[in-house]
């Protein structure tokens, strides 16, 4: 135990730093659990702790992060007709989406945590887990070209706004990652709505668009790879001719479906080598993730499924109504745009801004399916609806578990009416035995 | 049933819709498919309306014919559990089954071999004013040291309700009159005699005395505290006639004594117990049996209205038993006894004598030798596994992992205990543990492997293998509570003080035992029982 002693040794004292010493006492219960034994109460505890169900819902979205970072390196050049086949140009394609990826990563959680860890001291209590969660999320909900001071505000709002000011993990009513991506949507309407965010490093030249390169790229890997006698990055590329960098929602939306197949097939889009935000794109990565979850049973199978049933209900309405393009979309297609899947996976099951009991599961999921689909396909500023459904029914979570107990209680008191004898009293005569 | 129809009527629909809707896709244009479709659709729903009709009629003239008890099937559907299920011999035909599926077996080491040990009863015994719940914390001591009682004599009684009397488990010389806190009553404890003796009764006839001169004899002879009430737990009231009297035959906590070999070649005194309860119950005396096997003595009980009950724990619990066969409520409470409390009764009236023998289980990973002990009520713990322990970081506890006290070696059994447990302190570091654990243990979760190995038997220790933490997890308590209760709203209505639904979300119908396994699989950690209790604590002033 020479790491322990260690560690314990250089523990900072709690009245001179207290900031310090949450910090140490964050890591340490990282590296070591503690020796905490139960007291009054059961004897022996479950090994589940709030630190593993959250690692868990982290190593789900892992192959999304995989997925991800390699899309945005695939779509930069797709734009620009270089390496057009996904796999071609393998090593530029990952740097160039890890450099925009990692700085994403850093920024949200130096931002999320340094908040936790500030409230964490300043409130006294132990650094609670909520935000590792958040903290995966929100860079692959965010668009690959995200500013990164933007980001920064969007993730004190969400953190600061949407969970400390309730009392932290376990208090919130909003979704902190919702919250945050919901920020960028308000605060920078003009630029997140338009074609351009989806696809990363493409700048104005000239009068058309052309990719950039920083320091990284031309200075540092451009060096290795040429050693390598590797491809390298060229800035100045312009895209290809009629490029938009639509995805498919926005065309679908303006369009039909029939402008969505003439650029991308069904199999792209199913398998995610589409512009979109960073870790969306990728079905059957984000279906792995959402079987890793209901397989542990972390995550709820009934929302999952209760949302699938409602969007495709809503879906299918709007088949049958038909008055627009994109109500036209068949229903089965609209699950291959968009984010539902992520949605459903990863946004709607957080269990502390969901509904509690399991009737309301069922009705919050179906809900956020219905209202999902009515706001992707009728809202005309943003063919997306998940983000905002989710949040919607985030708030009117409470109400339907309200409703739900009063059932509860309505069914107890009808029982208790119908089998509730009132009791005889006999008067057992004058007290017994004298003492 | 009507539940289960509605559900599988839902999955039905949402599939036919499903498949209706992927057709009239494929088929784009021909609106003749989505005509089929809707009439198909109506056609459906109309056969489901008409076969819903039909079996609620049918609920309700069982309702009114009085046979729609629980175990029966009146319903157009067969249920599924009666295609599936195995032909149970062992049950007699007719017999009330409650199938639980609810719930969570831990399986741990250290089960009590099953031969009973009468040699280590030990020589100190002690009664604990601090056991009953509803009595004043300062009861009148009637004796003092070294006043010499025999089994049955009086010790103390509650200045509220002086009429119940606490009485001597053994005879022998009172050693001392131990305080506690604010000058309370601890503990009084007696030396215990060689040879017992015991208080003697001018016994009432139980075939023709009436009910009340019944209640009178039990609080003057000291067997009254025996009996506990539910909602609260606490010491019956005797001014009221229950409805029905609870018994449950088995325990599917934790290493758990095994009532039906303890209760072997008693069948006569447990028999002469129940027909005194049956003397003392409004309606019914119930007995909770194992359906996974129960002694004769258990099944052959007469008098008694015989449920049995199959799952994982807490299906042995007498709150979960109550509340499928006749849930209380605080207008309608309930009294419930142990096995062993029977007994006690039963040997009062069969043989005259204030009996408090106990056979306790002496359970655990950290005991070299669990086995069964015969002992009386209030046994010194210490003395009981003198020599038996493995180690020194032991904790040693009073009742099963779950729902048992800490205890020491110089403390006592409480009144109604009759297991001791000894495990492994957890109080190490390790790490990763919460990651990578680096020994196998107990868990619900799916995130462990356990589920692959149904049949491990786990060594535990007491770290609670993580922190406290808010709410955060929901539905994990839902998945082991086998009643129709929401145990988070409770919890949560319990810590704001809502009594309203307090009430509505069925506190009265829980007690301490029940949420333990809803505490034990509690991610966050929270403390579950004690919560409990302070609102129960709360209803019961306000009541």
């Amino acid at each position: 135990m020479g790491l322990l002693d260690f560690v314990k040794k250089i523990e900072p004292d709690k009245k001179k730093s207290p900031f310090l010493h949450t910090l140490f006492d964050g890591f340490f219960t990282f590296l070591y659990s503690p020796d905490t034994v139960t007291k009054g109460g059961v004897h022996i505890r479950d090994g589940m702790d709030l630190k593993r169900t959250m690692v868990v819902v982290v190593l789900a979205m892992q192959l999304c992060y995989v997925f991800g970072s390699f899309n945005i390196g695939h779509q930069h050049f797709a734009a620009t007709g270089q390496y057009t086949a996904f796999l071609d140009g393998f090593h530029l394609k990952l740097i160039y989406g890890l450099i925009q990826l990692i700085p994403i990563f850093i920024v949200a959680h130096v931002v999320g945590l340094g908040i936790e860890f500030w409230y964490a001291a300043k409130k006294g209590h132990a650094i609670e887990e909520g935000f590792l969660v958040s903290g995966a999320l929100i860079p692959l909900i965010m668009p690959p070209d995200i500013p990164l001071l933007w980001l920064a505000f969007a993730v004190a709002f969400g953190v600061i706004i949407g969970k400390e000011a309730f009392g932290g993990t376990g208090m919130n009513i909003l979704n902190v990652a919702l919250l945050a991506r919901v920020f960028i949507f308000f605060a920078y309407p003009t630029t997140i709505s338009g074609d351009e965010v989806w696809v990363a490093g493409l700048a104005e030249s000239g009068d058309t668009l052309a990719t950039t390169y920083n320091w990284f790229h031309t200075g540092l890997f451009n060096g290795i790879f040429e050693s390598l006698g590797w491809d390298t990055f060229q800035a100045g590329m312009p895209v290809v001719d009629g490029y938009s960098g639509a995805t498919p929602l926005a065309l679908a939306f303006k369009e039909g479906w029939g402008a969505v197949t003439e650029q991308y097939s069904t199999t792209q889009m199913f398998w995610g080598a589409i512009p979109g935000s960073i870790g969306e794109t990728c079905k059957p990565f984000i279906l792995i993730g959402a079987g890793i979850l209901i397989a542990t049973g972390i995550a709820s199978w009934r929302i999952m499924l209760s949302m699938l049933i409602g969007a495709v209900a809503c879906a299918w309405l709007f088949n049958m109504w038909g008055v627009t393009p994109f109500m036209e979309v068949p229903w089965l297609y609209q699950f291959y745009m968009g984010s539902f899947f992520f949605a459903m996976a990863f946004m709607a099951t957080d269990p502390v801004t969901a509904a509690s009991t399991t009737t309301g599961k069922w009705i919050y999921g179906f809900l956020i399916g219905f209202v999902g689909m009515i706001i992707r396909v009728i809202n005309p500023a943003y063919p997306e609806g998940w983000m905002l459904a989710i949040l919607f029914m985030n708030v009117f979570a409470p109400l339907i578990d309200h409703y739900v107990i009063e059932s509860n209680m309505g069914r107890r008191a009808k029982r208790n009416k119908i089998t509730g004898v009132a009791v005889p009293v006999t008067p057992v005569a004058e007290a017994v035995a004298e003492h | 049933m009507i539940k289960g129809t509605t559900k599988s009527t839902f999955l039905l629909l949402a599939f036919l819709t499903l498949s209706l809707s992927a057709s009239a896709q494929s088929s784009s244009g021909s609106t003749n498919y989505l005509l089929y479709g809707l009439i198909g659709v109506i056609g459906l729903l109309l056969l489901v309306a008409i076969l819903m009709v039909a079996e609620n009629l049918l609920h309700i003239e069982a309702k009114q014919m009085g046979v729609d008890k629980s175990g029966t099937n009146y319903s157009i559907f067969p249920n599924g559990e009666e295609i599936f299920k195995g032909k149970s011999g062992s049950l007699p035909s007719g017999a009330s089954v409650t199938a639980l599926k609810r719930g969570h077996d831990i399986k741990l080491a250290g089960e009590a071999e099953k031969v009973i040990n009468a040699d280590i009863a030990g020589t100190t015994f002690a009664l604990q004013p601090q056991n009953f719940i509803g009595i004043s914390p300062i009861p009148k001591v009637t004796v003092e040291k070294g006043d010499e009682v025999k089994a049955g004599d009086p010790l103390f009684f509650d200045k509220k309700n002086p009429s119940i009397i606490y009485c001597a488990p053994v005879s022998g010389e009172v050693m001392e009159v131990r305080r506690g806190e604010k000058r309370s009553i601890k503990e009084i404890i007696i030396l215990a005699d060689k040879e017992m003796k015991h208080r003697t009764y001018d016994l009432p006839d139980l075939a023709t005395c009436k009910r009340e001169d019944l209640v009178e004899f039990l609080l003057a002879s000291g067997a009254w505290p025996m009996i506990r009430q539910r909602p609260f737990d606490m010491v019956a009231d005797f001014n009221i006639i229950p409805q029905n009297i609870f018994i449950s035959t088995f325990d599917t906590a934790p290493l758990a004594p095994d009532n039906s070999f303890i209760v072997e070649g008693q069948g006569a005194a447990f028999q002469k117990g129940l027909d005194v309860l049956n003397k003392l119950a409004g309606n019914k005396v119930h007995l909770g049996l194992s359906a996974e096997g129960a002694s004769s003595v258990f099944a052959g009980a007469q008098g008694v209205e015989i449920n049995y009950f199959s799952g994982p724990h807490p299906a042995g619990n007498v709150g979960v038993q109550m509340h499928h066969t006749s849930p209380i409520d605080l207008k309608d409470p309930a009294w419930v006894l142990g096995v062993q409390e029977v007994l006690t009764i039963g040997k009062l009236f069969a043989e005259g004598k204030f009996d408090a023998s106990r056979v306790v289980a002496l359970t655990g990973d950290e005991l070299d030798a669990p086995k069964y002990v015969r002992t009386y009520q209030g046994a010194n713990v210490g003395e009981l596994v003198k020599g038996n322990l493995k180690g020194d970081n032991t904790r040693l506890v009073a009742g099963d992992v779950l729902s048992g006290k800490q205890t020491s070696a110089d403390s006592f059994l409480n009144f109604f205990d009759d297991q001791i447990t000894a495990l492994e302190e957890g109080n190490e570091f390790e790490m990763f543990g919460w990651l990578l654990p680096l020994s196998p243990r107990p868990s619900v979760s799916k995130t462990y492997p356990n589920f692959l190995f149904p049949d491990l038997k786990f060594k535990a220790n007491t770290n609670t293998h993580g922190e406290k933490r808010a709410f955060v997890v929901t539905g994990q308590y839902e998945k082991v509570m086998p009643m129709d209760i929401l145990p988070q709203h409770l919890m949560k209505a319990i810590l704001v003080n809502d009594f309203e639904r307090m009430e509505g979300l069925g506190i009265y119908e829980l007690s301490e035992e029940d949420v333990a396994l809803c505490e034990f699989v509690c991610t966050s950690k929270q403390p579950l029982q004690q919560i409990l209790r302070e609102g129960l604590e709360t209803m019961r002033e306000q009541a």
